[in-house]
């Protein structure tokens, strides 16, 4: 445990890496509280439209939201090799991505209110399903909001050396968020599908 | 009373069991004592003195951590006081350090060990207890009672015996020879909030949850009136949502479910007659029912039997004319934000009103 | 702070003296300097001083419930508003006193026992300072801002742990429940901020040669507190977020009319609510195996097992939440699981008794106030657990739960352990952060007169659980048997109060008259220790590099330092 050769060389690690981690555990809580009460719900609304009847897989949405985590990989790796204009490019796809995303979803939720009559207060699984879908969409604007203003920074003059971990952060973040999205699609429009 | 006198065809048993009614009656409804006040009043719900077999079960437990519980606790204080005595610094301290010791494997290993072999203890006794209470099967002949807890007072139906009352939950006794016993066996529900059943001598809690149906035994040995509360916070009168468990004998159960299914007399003096109208032009029968009339009400207490009981108002007071009367004219001075509102009435409609559900029994 | 590495050979140049301005001491001064404030040393000092003051708040409030429950009977307070005190008197205790004066602990000696100058995130640190106290506030102003049944402005009255469905709308009317909601949203948000705040601390910014293994156990023990913090936290504002979607806009998460279930929120709850009580009492924990080391004048003993112990509990108290719940109608299977992981994690903590124990065990014990508070912390905190593992046997519970003997089972934890420990560590630190000595004399009139008190009245509510007198009752009838406990109970406070005044005055009075403490006026061993009484804002002029877990030993007996033996 204790040797000369520890503490000549003493490293210790990143605290933006420590903090983004903590967050990230922190709001997997949070998710994990509203996944439970969407599993336990299923099946027990007493009245009005079902998962099966009113949910259509969302292809493209998600195609566009894991998507842009590949992108955001790709706006790294130039940020890396500092490639300024490359950078720019892939970050502004990801952008372009979230925020298409967040449309995917608002059309939705405007089909599933004025056409198929399911709303929050409609039942039970009303309330588990804008909810939890909805929680992970306020995390996406956050996370579009983040992007948008390391984009409008980088457009306005490279990003420093010294803050290529800050932006690794906001890609963190925006990974999490992609994963909190793979876990929605298994329990709402998978799981819960076909269990009604 | 009105009842007994107008049976025709006594016969020669008839007047020694007029007799005998009457005794019962005078000691159920002349006094407004309530029927059952004749046993014991087991007023001090002392779970240490358990009368039912699932409250003994679990006064076994309760009596062996104690003990576990006790000794430990004499071991560690007797430790901590004989260390703060010991090794206090004295005046004659030179001032050094003493000998720094950092830990010991053997005394840490000894002192995870030993509660490691009493927790397992423990784990067995209380899983044991645990499945004997909540498993045990009840009889063919137990009582089935079903309890709907309400803002804040009990809905009390017999399902198999047709009968509904409120706050008073009247079974017969059961016996210790599980070969004799004739268990309860509560189905609990609630119509609003969460309530909790509790009559410690009897049995251990259990909560009555809204859409859901929760299910308790008891098994009394000793005739009595058993005290008990509601025992999970509901709103402003959680506190006066009181219970009482009249543990009959076998012969005194007969003649109080005989009580309770013979048909209520109508009224009969210009008194009752006007209560009973002025009862179904105000809007107590919105809320209260009355088997045989058309109060259908259901969202208070069922009123056809009211005079059999001991207490008004769930416990907040005993049933007698004075708190009657009071309850009546305005039943917030009794339990202020009970959901019976002030229903404004006059001394002499109150008056009419009493009267009438004095007919009650 | 962004540097991870520091060579302590650097020579370190101290700051300029702050430019001369506004005299410093003026009242607006001085209000600037806390408003603006991001240094851990007085947030942390603004974070125990506010808990303080919602003490003494919600302690009245438990002075006037004592006083109506003397009578049976009794008239003195109305039903709602008796409601009302309980319900502020625990949500304030839990979130406005227990977690903002662990936190200011956490906030003041972190950096300087690491050996760091302030806070990873000091920003951060004022952020949730703030949040927290608009959220205590929040929760006061219901008394003014929030209409009832009866259009009066009222407080929220749904008990502390607030049981749905008597938190939807149809059961509690008007905006008080909301207030209640709001302000615990909030402040689950400062207390997660500060706990990332704490783990990023610990693990990015020790100094040089503080290995894990080297920090002093109050340190580990808020790692796993911070741990617990960002685990157990979210759990709570997932609640406040169903229940506000309940109230607002309709949502069936706990409405029973619609398939909804009420048992669902005391699951979320107490998943919540059981690490937090471990979050509240670690702290404690914390306090204890720093003061009774320094007054045993011995190491603390088995410093690796308190550290997994204190880890062990961590993770078994989030599998032990339904021992809230065993009268809710659980399978006797789910009764029997919870039963067994409950009574599992007394190990750990009975363990740890066995360690304090053990600590003093050979030492020479000086008995001066923090010690004097760490030793009925020991003996109240073994009642504590005890009486803990009786209601961990399920079916003795079912008699217990909801009783007067779970309010004073856990009086026992809070007050008689966790603030006994608190009480130690005011005494303990005060010198160090106003460089004065609190008074003896005073300090033994506060131990004495409120360990009386508390005795007098937590004990006998044990008795009237046992005879069946329910929480959460705003009166009781005559004759049954729980009069005598009630009065007993009454009196105590009679001792608590002057037992609490002594402590203010000698906060107060050592503050200008206290005789000059030093650096290290106990003889300690942690880096704290190390600097100046107040440390400068600061904190070293060099940083520190150890080699032991008490660099301050190493240094006064340099023949027979730590680092020969670890």
């Amino acid at each position: 445990m204790s040797t000369a050769e520890a503490t000549a060389d003493w490293r210790l690690p990143s605290p933006r890496k420590v903090g983004m981690a903590c967050l990230i555990l922190t709001e997997s809580a949070l998710f994990t509280i509203f996944v439970v009460a969407y599993l336990f719900y299923i099946g027990k609304s007493l009245a009005g439209p079902l998962p099966s009847e009113v949910l259509e897989f969302p292809w493209l949405g998600s195609i566009a939201l894991i998507g842009s985590s590949g992108t955001i990989m790709v706006a790294e790796r130039f940020l890396h090799s500092k490639n300024h204009r490359g950078f720019l490019l892939w970050w502004g796809i990801t952008v372009a991505l979230g925020v298409y995303f967040i449309y995917f979803t608002g059309a939705e939720w405007h089909h599933l209110i004025y056409e198929k009559n399911i709303t929050i207060s409609t039942n039970v699984f009303g309330t588990t399903f804008y909810s939890l879908v909805g929680l992970h969409a306020s995390h996406v604007l956050v996370g579009l909001l983040l992007l948008a203003v390391v984009f409008v920074a980088s457009l306005r003059g490279k990003i420093p050396s010294d803050h290529t971990e800050h932006v690794e952060m906001i890609s963190w973040y925006w990974h999490f968020v992609d994963a909190i999205w793979l876990v929605v699609l298994t329990v709402v429009y998978i799981i819960s599908v076909r269990a009604s | 009373m009105a009842n007994v006198v107008r049976k025709s065809g006594l016969g020669a048993a008839g007047y020694p069991a007029v007799f005998a009614g009457f005794l019962f009656a005078l000691a159920g409804g002349l006094y407004g004592q309530g029927a059952g006040s004749e046993y014991p009043m087991k007023r001090v719900a002392d779970m240490f003195q358990p009368l039912s077999r699932p409250a003994e079960m679990i006064h076994g437990s309760a009596v062996m951590v104690l003990w576990v519980t006790g000794g430990i606790f004499v071991v560690v204080t007797a430790l901590l006081v004989y260390i703060l005595l010991k090794f206090r610094k004295k005046e004659t301290d030179d001032g050094s350090e003493p000998p720094q010791i950092y830990g010991s494997s053997h005394i840490e290993l000894a002192w995870t060990v030993i509660p490691i072999l009493i927790t397992v203890v423990l784990i067995l006794v209380t899983s044991r207890t645990i499945g004997e209470i909540q498993n045990a099967k009840m009889p063919e002949n137990a009582l089935k009672v079903r309890l709907v807890g309400h803002q804040w007072w009990w809905e009390v139906h017999y399902p198999e015996l047709g009968i509904i009352t409120a706050n008073e939950v009247h079974v017969p006794v059961s016996d210790r020879d599980p070969a004799k016993a004739r268990p309860t066996h509560f189905e609990l529900q609630s119509a609003d909030v969460i309530h909790s059943f509790w009559v410690p001598q009897l049995a251990g809690k259990t909560d009555l949850v809204p859409n859901r149906t929760n299910e308790t035994w008891i098994d009394p040995y000793e005739p009595g009136v058993y005290f008990g509360n509601c025992a999970e916070y509901c709103g402003t009168q959680h506190a006066n949502m009181l219970l009482r468990v009249i543990v009959h004998t076998p012969e005194g159960f007969e003649e109080w479910v005989r009580q309770m299914k013979a048909p209520v007399a109508p009224p009969a003096t210009p008194d009752e007659i006007a209560g009973h109208r002025l009862f179904y032009d105000t809007s107590c029968v919105n809320c209260h029912k009355v088997d045989g009339t058309v109060a259908e009400g259901v969202f208070g207490p069922d009123l056809t039997k009211l005079m059999t009981r001991q207490t008004i108002g769930a416990g907040v007071a005993p049933l007698d004319d004075k708190n009657l009367w009071q309850w009546v004219k305005d039943p917030q001075v009794l339990k202020v934000g009970c959901l019976m509102p002030d229903m404004q009435l006059t001394d002499k409609e109150t008056d009419l009103i009493v009267a009438y559900l004095k007919t009650l029994e | 702070m962004a540097e991870a590495t520091t060579n302590p050979q650097d020579e370190f140049v101290a700051p300029a003296p702050e430019p001369v301005g506004r005299e410093s001491g003026s009242l607006t001064r001085i209000i600037q300097e806390l408003v603006f404030t991001v240094d851990h040393k007085k947030l942390g000092l603004m974070y125990i001083g506010s808990g303080l003051f919602f003490f003494v708040v919600a302690g009245c409030m438990a002075a006037l419930i004592r006083a109506q429950l003397f009578f049976p009977s009794n008239d003195f307070l109305e039903p709602d508003v008796f409601n009302r005190f309980f319900t502020m008197h625990g949500t304030a205790m839990v979130f406005l006193v227990g977690m903002p004066i662990i936190f200011g602990f956490a906030n003041y000696l972190i950096p300087l026992m690491i050996g760091a100058r302030d806070m990873a995130f000091p920003r951060l640190n004022a952020f949730g300072f703030w949040v927290f106290l608009f959220s205590g506030i929040l929760l006061y102003f219901s008394y003014l801002g929030a209409p009832g049944l009866y259009a009066a402005g009222s407080a929220p009255d749904v008990g502390w742990f607030a049981y749905s469905p008597l938190t939807a709308r149809a059961f509690s009317r008007g905006t008080s429940t909301d207030y209640w909601t709001l302000s615990l949203l909030l402040g689950g948000i400062g207390s997660i901020s500060t706990a990332i705040n704490i783990l990023v601390t610990v693990f990015c910014y020790r100094c040089k040669g503080m290995l894990l293994g080297r920090m002093p156990l109050f340190v580990w023990m808020f790692v796993v507190v911070a741990f617990l913090v960002v685990i157990a936290l979210p759990p709570l504002s997932a609640c406040q977020i169903m229940l506000l979607l309940d109230r607002y806009l309709g949502a069936k998460f706990f409405d029973t009319q619609a398939g909804g279930s009420a048992v669902l929120w005391q699951h979320f709850f107490w998943i919540f609510g059981h690490p937090e009580v471990y979050i509240l009492i670690l702290p404690g924990f914390a306090i204890a195996s720093e003061v009774i080391p320094v007054f045993s004048r011995k190491p603390i003993f088995g410093y690796p097992v308190m550290v997994a112990a204190s880890v062990m509990i961590a993770f078994i108290s989030l599998g032990v939440w339904a021992h809230h719940m065993f009268t809710v109608g659980m399978t006797s299977l789910g009764n029997t699981f919870f039963a067994i992981s409950t009574m599992l994690v007394a190990i750990p903590t009975g363990i740890k008794i066995f360690n304090w124990l053990g600590t003093m065990y050979g030492g020479k014990l000086r008995f001066d106030l923090p010690m004097m508070f760490c030793i009925g912390f020991l003996f109240q905190f073994l009642i504590a657990g005890l009486t803990g593992v009786m209601l961990a046997v399920a079916p003795f519970d079912w008699q217990l739960s909801d009783s007067y003997f779970v309010v004073a089972h856990f009086h026992y934890v809070l007050i008689g352990a966790l603030l006994y420990a608190i009480f130690a560590g005011i005494y303990y630190w005060y010198p160090k952060a106003f460089g004065r000595m609190p008074s003896a004399r005073l300090g033994h009139w506060h131990f004495w007169l409120f360990t009386v008190g508390f005795h007098l009245t937590f004990f006998p509510q044990h008795i009237s659980g046992f005879l069946g007198m329910p929480r959460r009752i705003f009166t009781y009838e005559a004759d049954r048997g729980w009069e005598i406990w009630n009065q007993i109970s009454t009196v105590g406070v009679l001792f608590q109060i002057p037992g609490i005044l002594f402590f203010v005055v000698n906060l107060l009075y050592s503050y200008f008259k206290g005789p000059k403490s030093g650096d290290d006026p106990w003889d300690a061993w942690t880096l704290e220790w190390a600097t100046t009484s107040p440390p400068p804002e600061y904190n070293f002029a060099e940083l520190p590099e150890v080699k032991s877990r008490r660099p301050l030993w190493d240094l006064k007996h340099p023949e027979d330092p730590d680092w020969k033996f670890e």
